[in-house]
């Protein structure tokens, strides 16, 4: 199946968690958070949280800003 | 209230520095590093943006630099246009920080001013104080907004000097002592300061602090800047709390008159 992933259409495996798209992505261990259709998810939910197609992931990270 | 012990608290939080930074805009995090150490602030603001996926991924992250155990962390909402991106851009900030939940909102209104969108920054504080959030606001300089804004319950309100980024110094100082004669919360100065003497000037109006990044960030020095701030915003202070002469139109000798001998 298919997920917006920061924008991007990106594909998934099947009732992929969001713990699964965080480890692909090599984010294990550094400071993150996420969103799924707009809301935020809790970080003790990843591990449960299991997708659906053309849901909409934005995963953000604090960067230099005034 | 003596110089020595002449702090200032937000939500609960005491600061010995008066300087709070932004810390975008540097050429590398050495840079960014060094200018916020020489600048002594304890809070620095961060932006929350999507994660870079792929390249420079080896790249320090801002929390590495600046680690949150040792600085008071204030991620804004900078871009937002509207109450529920800030909303949304506050609760992930606080979720990456661990439940840290003192923020800075900014609902902006214009691309070319950067002016706040006073209407829908009063109804974003709003939500997010009624969700657990302690907000220090960038506000207009208008009085009667900031005075909305703090029997509201916001932490701080911070009234600009002029557009961020614009570098002009304060345009309305007489908005700005009025500001810091009716609050009872921190007012800090957010945005327009150019260089030191900008700085010393919103001390002298009686502000709490101010904040900046890009009158540091872009100085051809900032970690030169960044020094030259820290010691305009003491200077300021001091000034304030020492209570300046009356100002008079014509001269005033300073050696007496008494005993000429001519």
């Amino acid at each position: 199946m298919n997920i917006q992933l920061n924008g991007e259409n990106t594909p998934v495996d099947d009732g992929a968690t969001l713990t699964d798209v965080i480890n692909n992505l090599s984010l294990q261990g550094s400071r993150y958070a996420v969103e799924v259709n707009e809301e935020l998810v809790p970080r003790s939910e990843h591990d449960r949280y299991h997708l659906k197609e053309g849901d909409s992931v934005e995963i953000v990270q604090a960067i230099g800003g005034g | 209230m003596s110089e020595n012990n002449d702090t200032f608290s937000v939500a609960g939080r005491e600061f010995s520095s008066r300087l709070l930074v932004g810390t975008g805009k540097y050429k590398d995090m050495d840079e960014t590093r060094a200018a916020i150490d020489a600048s002594g602030a304890q809070i620095v603001t961060i932006a929350v943006r999507r994660t870079n996926m792929g390249q420079n991924s080896d790249e320090p992250n801002i929390l590495d630099v600046l680690p949150p155990d040792r600085y008071t962390i204030l991620p804004n909402t900078a871009g937002c246009y509207d109450q529920k991106t800030a909303v949304r851009t506050c609760k992930l900030a606080r979720e990456l920080l661990d439940g840290h939940n003192l923020v800075k909102l900014e609902v902006l209104g214009d691309e070319k001013t950067l002016f706040p969108d006073v209407m829908a920054t009063l109804k974003a504080a709003e939500e997010l104080i009624k969700d657990g959030f302690d907000v220090m606001v960038y506000t207009n300089d208008d009085p009667i907004i900031a005075r909305e804004l703090e029997d509201m319950g916001c932490a701080a309100v911070m009234p600009l000097a002029a557009p961020i980024g614009s570098g002009l110094g304060v345009r309305n100082p007489l908005n700005i002592r009025t500001i810091v004669e009716n609050a009872k919360v921190p007012i800090l100065v957010d945005a327009g300061v150019g260089t030191a003497s900008d700085a010393a000037v919103a001390m002298e109006l009686g502000c709490d602090g101010v904040l900046m990044n890009t009158a540091i960030a872009a100085a051809q020095k900032p970690v030169l800047m960044a020094s030259a701030m820290k010691k305009a915003i003491q200077a300021g202070r001091e000034a304030y709390l020492a209570g300046r002469m009356q100002a008079k139109r014509f001269a005033s000798a300073s050696s007496p008159l008494e005993g000429l001998f001519f």
